[in-house]
């Protein structure tokens, strides 16, 4: 380049400052994040000890005791959850792919969108007139119901996302060799596409898995053991949020171990499948 | 149906040889069965979406119909919630969701912006997914989780450094005076601003990203400067999509409910000052709803869950529209 470029200082200095904004402002934004993670080890880390991963809640006043029946019970109504939103949203995702040409589609697309946006409270609502009234009393059943509608958009969405992304050819193949629509659908389709949509499940899961608001007129949170559907049920968040707003410093300590326990569960939920499905351990023969 | 569906949009059909056909043809009936039948069953999966908002609006409309038969429109317009009296407005709780949903957004839109240019435009490839994949981080956090944080470190950092400071400096405004306990609405604000960051940066990288390459490289061949570039190439052309990310933004601050719960204070009075303790609709559900006794009480919580719902429904379809006018609702189909 022989000519000079003549850049006035006004606009260098403009550049540099949105340079130097932008820049402070990923850093605003991740320094809370450290902030939390950092302070929720260190607060964490030394009220984790055996007992409270084993012991139910002592009564208010007395030291000690645990969160078990909250984590095995926060488990119970994820799985509830999973049973209900991982079908239907991984079935709404084959739709939305393998024929979702039609305006009914975009119509399905978009209220997926919408409702991932509907705050979850008021998704406790619903639960609690659909499940908790017709019952008559909590239970985790109803919470299982309001988490597993939570994660039917998410894994809808990224279904179809990563179905679209196995090339036609691989279906048209199947086709060819006389294999029914159905069958080249779920084996040969959704089995290439597969990492993604555990990455998708992963996803819904970790992102109801912390979700209190619904929880709290629905699955209501038990001092005890629990493993009967038709009954209240204690849950990790749930338990956090009751020891985080109650006046004790005993049961403050117990909360931040819960939220490290919480945390943790969640991140490793999710990294060990992205690991596990990037290096193929699923892939191969049955 | 004999032929294939999905992406054969463009080719054109090809006419088989007879003999051909004749076996094509011979696909036994129970084969067509159970694929007319799956086809059914995920049109049934896909339907169930729909059910559910469909759902959602009925249960809350019936469930509420006691009270907006009892108060009308009255009710969002009264500022008295006295369940004991059984007399129940909920402006003090609609007036606590915005101011702190506005809180939120002014905090949070100019820094998610920031970090979207900063990660799509500006930052060296190395370092971009570390901060995607940290920004990402900060949403897989439950509510509950900055709801702990907030009340025992936020707040107090709050009422010793920064309220002090503030009402200093800009106590003369009216929003920043009276006691500084680090509860209430400010604590909220920022809380929600931590939260809804994410979503809207997440999105907004998304739009950045589909803007054409071409707007780029016009503005920088017209002699540009970076900023200038991403000014006028990108944001400007980027900017329906933007709005969108910052609707999804406000519509996630006003549903979101545990961690304002848990710092503004849950006091049903409308204060002009930001240190003032406040209560959103959100938090009046979470609070209230399983101690709520009689019907009309029950009534005019779902009532309010109802408003949340229809202005959550309204927020996210406008919000969806100006993101899907950039980047398209499907996601691309892969050539092969």
């Amino acid at each position: 380049m022989a000519q000079q470029k003549h850049v006035s200082l006004f606009r260098q200095a403009a550049n540099h400052a949105a340079s130097f904004g932008a820049a402070a402002s990923a850093f605003l934004v991740l320094a809370p994040l450290m902030a939390i993670f950092g302070y929720l080890v260190f607060k964490g880390i030394g009220s984790i000890n055996l007992a409270f991963l084993t012991h139910t809640p002592k009564p208010v006043g007395e030291v000690g005791g645990g969160m078990a029946n909250a984590i095995v019970g926060s488990m119970f109504i994820l799985f509830i959850a999973s049973f209900i939103g991982v079908p239907l949203g991984i079935g709404a995702g084959i739709y939305l792919s393998e024929y979702g040409k039609s305006r009914y589609s975009t119509l399905v697309r978009f209220t997926a969108d919408v409702l991932n946006g509907v705050p979850s409270i008021v998704i406790g609502i619903a639960a609690y007139a659909l499940v908790v009234l017709k019952q008559g009393h909590f239970s985790a059943m109803a919470g299982g119901v309001a988490l597993g509608i939570m994660m039917i958009p998410t894994i809808a969405r990224t279904t179809e996302e990563m179905l679209l992304m196995v090339p036609y050819a691989v279906r048209e193949a199947a086709l060819g060799l006389g294999i029914p629509q159905w069958r080249s659908t779920l084996s040969i389709a959704l089995r290439t596409a597969r990492s993604g949509v555990i990455t998708g499940v992963m996803l819904a899961f970790a992102r109801v898995a912390g979700e209190t608001a619904p929880l709290i007129f629905t699955a209501f949170g038990n001092q005890f053991w629990n493993l009967n559907p038709n009954q209240p049920t204690a849950a990790l968040p749930l338990q956090l949020y009751v020891y985080a707003i109650s006046p004790f410093d005993e049961w403050h300590r117990q909360a931040w171990a819960g939220a490290l326990i919480l945390i943790v569960l969640i991140v490793v939920a999710v990294s060990v499948v992205r690991l596990a499905t990037r290096r193929g351990s699923f892939a191969g023969s049955h | 149906m004999t032929t294939v569906g999905g992406s054969g949009a463009n080719v054109a059909p090809i006419e088989l040889p007879k003999r051909v056909q004749r076996i094509a043809l011979k696909t036994s009936f129970m084969a067509r069965m159970t694929d007319t039948g799956f086809r059914y069953a995920m049109l049934a999966c896909s339907f169930s979406v729909m059910v559910i908002v469909g759902l959602l609006l009925f249960e809350l409309t019936s469930r509420s119909r006691l009270s907006i038969a009892q108060f009308g429109f009255r009710f969002f317009t009264g500022s008295q919630w006295d369940p004991v009296a059984g007399e129940f407005g909920a402006l003090p709780f609609i007036y606590g969701t915005l101011v702190s949903a506005l809180v939120a957004l002014v905090i949070a839109v100019p820094l998610a912006i920031g970090v979207a240019v900063y990660v799509t435009e500006m930052c060296p490839r190395s370092i971009r997914g570390i901060i995607s994949f940290l920004t990402e981080l900060l949403a897989a956090i439950p509510s509950v989780v900055y709801g702990l944080w907030a009340v025992f470190v936020l707040a107090p950092i709050l009422r010793d450094y920064i309220e002090p400071f503030l009402e200093r400096t800009l106590g003369w405004t009216g929003l920043f005076t009276g006691p500084k306990l680090g509860l209430g609405m400010l604590a909220a604000g920022i809380i929600l601003a931590i939260m809804i960051v994410p979503i809207i940066s997440s999105i907004t990288r998304e739009v950045l990203v589909a803007v054409p390459q071409h707007q780029r490289e016009a503005t920088l061949a017209l002699g540009a400067t970076r900023w200038e570039m991403i000014r006028m190439g990108v944001l400007r052309n980027a900017r329906a999509g933007i709005l969108g990310a910052v609707i999804l933004g406000l519509g996630r601050a006003i549903g979101e409910t545990m961690a304002v719960t848990m710092v503004i204070g849950n006091r049903p009075e409308i204060a002009k000052s930001l240190f003032a303790p406040g209560y959103t609709m959100a938090s009046v559900i979470a609070n209230e709803f399983s101690e709520a006794t009689d019907d009309l009480y029950l009534s005019a919580l779902v009532e309010i869950g109802l408003a949340l719902l229809i202005v959550t429904l309204i927020v996210n379809t406008a919000a969806r529209l100006l993101v899907w006018s950039i980047t398209r609702g499907t996601p691309q189909r892969a050539n092969g």
